[in-house]
């Protein structure tokens, strides 16, 4: 059950439920640590948080983990669900397996990193956080993504960025087609310090950041016009 | 929304607890479909030559044993029948003609045939999923393989008739978790082809189409790559037949699909939860399949 130590507390996901363990989550001070045990493939584990500690989860978890956070980071020891990091406010969420379908989808901030695989609409409507994945994204990834960046170490599936806004998107390996609207570009050297910077933060060392794929809008299906009305 | 799950066991060792596992597999599965559940189980019972009938009486109290006996008189073949209140299974060497006579004279069109096979018994009722087991008695069964479903119902009502499995042909039972958008097209033109869709399910009408498809010749995976052609809409779809079991999902991969993998077992299941319980699966290779590829285990 509960073991509150000095410095971390248990929590057994099987015996205490989601909704008991996401509240003992809620109720710790900032700068507490707790670890998740007996994790079996629960659903909305440690959401909307917005205490400033750190999570460890030992097993895989189900659909969104750490969704809607602002402040905690966390260590995902097994393979998560569908939308892991969901509107991810602030905080670092690392999965050491594979994510499912909608990693970090609509995550405003934060750093989302994936050390395996994520699968199909990995940063879908991202806007601005991060998300960086070792291995290889699915299909329809960044789909609509707004703001943010996105860093794929290994091969993105098909329609990558379709109806990208201004979100950019950085792939080491192959890309199997781009979506509508998306175009890849020149790098300069700011996407390469970006591209370095987050593979630090990320603890990635297998992605060359002079030779990456970067993609991003070509701008010629929106037409967002801020002045539009004063024309008229 | 709906739940899948299915259970294919390699080590022979594993058939005695079947029924247990997949038991609590399909209970894990509430959430995504409470209101009815069904569920095709593979066993090596029926004697070589015979077939095992699955029916369900007309929601009155069947005389299951006048049921027999009509049958055995019909064909002047001796059956064996198992009966848990509305639900029966009949094996028998009979015809499939006897059997059908049998039937109507026994209980005058009251009963319907749920699933034919050599392998196969079908179940599925209107309920929670952990009650239908409970009742039927599912984690004692014993077989090689299970196919279950816990049923959102979003297409046609919730009926025992529109629960999941549908079964076209002798052990083939196919479960779906999504929506058709062209049902409607395709069951006219199964009409055409000569094959009549029991009910308004949009199901059923995949796995009227795959009975056809298998009827013309394609094997499972064949008769799949027809689906990913002809077939508008959401889907994960699982088919099995007597020694084969198949998973795809559609273009988009909306719905979702965990398969864990073991030398023990191939396990299958819309969210992983329901897999965590099984025996060894910490170190089983789990993984998610793509959209429109085809996964085939043969038995």
């Amino acid at each position: 059950m509960s073991v509150q130590t000095d410095a971390s507390t248990t929590l057994d996901v099987r015996a205490l439920g989601v909704t008991a363990v996401n509240r003992a989550l809620r109720a710790l001070p900032d700068g507490a640590s707790a670890t998740l045990i007996e994790v079996r493939g629960a659903h909305n584990l440690g959401v909307g948080l917005f205490n400033n500690i750190t999570i460890t989860i030992n097993g895989n978890t189900g659909y969104y983990v750490a969704g809607l956070c602002d402040g905690p980071d966390f260590v995902i020891n097994g393979s998560v669900g569908w939308g892991v990091g969901e509107n991810l406010m602030s905080g670092v969420v690392r999965v050491r397996g594979n994510a499912s379908e909608s990693t970090a989808a609509t995550a405003h901030g934060g750093l989302v990193i994936v050390e395996g695989d994520a699968s199909s609409r990995a940063a879908i409507s991202l806007k601005g956080g991060s998300l960086a994945v070792a291995g290889n994204v699915g299909h329809m990834s960044a789909f609509m993504a707004q703001a943010g960046t996105v860093l794929v170490g290994g091969d993105a599936g098909d329609s990558l960025g379709d109806s990208l806004y201004e979100a950019v998107i950085y792939v080491g390996g192959t890309i199997r087609s781009l979506g509508a609207d998306a175009r890849t570009e020149e790098l300069t050297d700011a996407d390469i310090t970006k591209v370095r910077d987050m593979c630090q933060a990320a603890n990635f060392d297998h992605i060359n950041a002079d030779t990456v794929t970067k993609v991003v809008s070509a701008r010629a299906l929106y037409h967002f016009d801020a002045l539009k009305d004063q024309r008229y | 929304m709906c739940g899948i799950v299915g259970l294919l066991v390699r080590d022979r060792a594993l058939e005695a607890d079947l029924g247990r596992h997949f038991a609590a597999m399909l209970e894990e599965m509430t959430a995504r479909g409470p209101d009815s559940s069904g569920m095709a189980i593979y066993d090596r019972d029926v004697p070589q030559g015979s077939l095992r009938w699955s029916l369900r009486g007309g929601g009155v109290t069947t005389d299951w044993a006048a049921v027999g006996a009509a049958v055995e008189a019909e064909s002047g073949v001796l059956t064996q029948l198992e009966a848990i209140d509305d639900v029966a299974f009949l094996v028998t060497a009979a015809s499939r003609e006897a059997v059908h006579e049998g039937l109507r004279l026994a209980a005058d069109e009251q009963i319907t045939v749920v699933g034919v096979g050599r392998a196969m018994k079908l179940i599925k009722d209107v309920g929670l999923p952990r009650e239908i087991c409970e009742h039927y008695n599912v984690p004692a069964m014993t077989g090689y393989m299970a196919l279950g479903h816990t049923r959102m119902a979003t297409e046609s009502a919730v009926t025992t008739d529109g629960a999941h499995p549908f079964s076209p042909s002798n052990d083939l039972a196919l479960v779906h978790n999504g929506s058709f958008s062209n049902h409607a097209s395709i069951r006219r033109q199964l009409l055409d082809a000569g094959v009549a869709c029991l009910t308004d399910n949009d199901t059923e009408v995949a796995a009227q189409f795959i009975g056809y498809r298998m009827g013309q010749g394609d094997d499972l995976e064949e008769a799949m790559r027809h689906v990913l052609k002809e077939f508008d809409g959401f889907f994960t779809l699982v088919v099995s037949a007597e020694r084969s079991f198949s998973v795809v999902r559609d273009a988009f991969a909306c719905k979702p699909m965990v398969i864990a993998e073991t030398d023990a077992y191939v396990a299958v299941a819309s969210e992983y939860h329901a897999l965590a319980g099984l025996p060894g699966i910490d170190d089983a290779r789990v993984f998610e399949p793509h959209p429109e590829e085809i996964h085939t285990w043969i038995v």
